[in-house]
């Protein structure tokens, strides 16, 4: 999975939590909840869709590594390797 | 909340019903919402069209219970009655009293332009086309009726409840360990967030001081239920506040679980008519964004409301020594009229202490 189709997966589920936002303009460095207001429910949530879509369980002690775009995928892409 | 419109049955004459089903779908200021029935028994008539504008208090549908005699039970909007008997000195004709007893539309509202200024069917037909006519009205959004539901309950409250606030500290350490270690156990779909343990400490402290788990209605009234109403945050503006039943009885888990199931429901806004009418105390945590302190505004009838600001590291002086803690700071806002400070500083007390045994809860 590239890098593109990681994002793009992460856009789509940011989407369904926070409908009325634009994830796709996101800046890698955007604090992802912050930005989107999204609370700890729809954070939650969103890490559970990651788990469906790439079979990635976070740990609550990584939720640290994950707070902006950059980081995410950057995370993401380590787990998959 | 006024009125509804229905939207859809999901039961017709002859259907079984059991307490708890959903029969109807009504859309109101709070958005869609489920009409549960109370009752076993079986649908003897539907009362209202699908579309049918219907004020708070409309009898919805007849229902036979299964008992020896069956006895009518009527499902409504809620406890009023809506008006279908003719009142005395109204001239009307004999079919237009019928048809506005099937409508339910009160006559003494219509204007008759019969002879001698008598109510006929035409009239009757006018005022059912005026209740139901989409163009009667244009449509808030559903934003601006969450906007206006929250102004009007918000107002009556500032207006009617003489508040009263106390406020403390809690060292969340212990809470939030107990937390981690259990999530380590859950799977990610399991697992745990705080205002779980938050919710169900404000429960079992209720338990010790009921005083605060109840309506103020020409006095107090305590409830045996601890339903706790929980501020969910719209995204477009405008909060809901769905009833979490029996937090008291729920184990931690059960509880993640209900929350699961309704805050999406109530951002949906589909949520159950017990669900928007049957909480007992509520509680709101604006823990969110870095606010540390909330001062509430009861939800009336309530008479109390406790809310949670965000936990944050803090400098905590514990036996002479200074450190640093998670820590959320609590705010009772209550009922001046139901209680006192003594009765809100137990409550807090108990809150506080049930938050440093977390394996209790």
């Amino acid at each position: 999975m590239t890098e593109e189709e990681i994002k793009q997966i992460i856009f789509q589920q940011l989407k369904k939590i926070a409908p009325d936002t634009e994830p796709e303009k996101l800046k890698p460095d955007d604090d992802i909840r912050h930005t989107l207001e999204i609370d700890s429910f729809d954070a939650l949530q969103f890490v559970v869709s990651l788990d469906e879509h790439f079979h990635i369980e976070i740990p609550e002690e990584d939720y640290g590594k994950i707070t902006t775009l950059q980081k995410l995928v950057t995370y993401m892409i380590g787990k998959m390797k | 909340m006024e009125a509804g419109t229905l939207v859809e049955w999901l039961v017709k004459p002859g259907s079984h019903v059991k307490r708890g089903d959903i029969i109807a779908v009504v859309d109101t200021q709070k958005g869609l919402i489920d009409i549960e029935v109370f009752d076993d028994g079986v649908i003897h008539e539907l009362l209202i069209d699908e579309n049918q504008k219907l004020p708070v208090g409309t009898v919805m549908a007849l229902i036979e219970s299964g008992k020896e005699t069956p006895v009518a039970k009527e499902e409504r909007l809620t406890e009023k009655k809506i008006i279908t008997e003719i009142p005395h000195g109204i001239k009307a004709s004999p079919l237009a009293k019928r048809m506005a007893a099937e409508k339910g539309i009160d006559l003494s509202g219509v204007r008759g332009t019969g002879e001698g200024g008598a109510i006929t069917k035409e009239d009757v037909e006018r005022a059912v086309a005026e209740t139901t006519s989409p163009k009667e009205e244009k449509k808030p959004s559903p934003a601006e009726n969450v906007r206006m539901a929250v102004a009007a309950a918000m107002s009556k409250s500032n207006r009617e409840i003489p508040h009263y606030y106390l406020e403390t500290r809690v060292d969340m350490s212990k809470a939030l360990t107990w937390l981690t270690e259990a999530n380590k156990q859950r799977s990610i779909k399991q697992r745990l967030l705080p205002v779980v343990l938050l919710l169900k400490a404000v429960a079992k402290a209720l338990t010790e001081v009921p005083e605060l788990n109840g309506y103020w209605e020409t006095g107090l009234q305590k409830k045996s239920d601890i339903n706790i109403g929980l501020v969910v945050s719209l995204r477009g503006g405008g909060v809901m506040i769905p009833a979490i039943h029996n937090v008291d009885k729920k184990s931690i888990g059960d509880l993640m679980e209900s929350l699961n199931d309704i805050i999406p429901r109530a951002r949906a806004m589909k949520l159950r008519s017990s669900e928007l009418s049957e909480s007992t105390c509520t509680v709101t945590n604006l823990g969110e964004g870095n606010v540390e302190t909330v001062y509430g505004v009861i939800y009336p009838p309530q008479v109390a409301l406790v809310g949670f600001g965000s936990i944050t590291e803090q400098p905590w002086a514990e036996s002479g020594m200074l450190d640093v803690r998670p820590v959320v700071n609590i705010t009772l806002s209550a009922d001046h009229r139901a209680t006192d400070g003594a009765t809100g500083s137990r409550f807090l007390i108990a809150l506080k202490n049930y938050l440093q045994k977390p394996d209790e809860l």
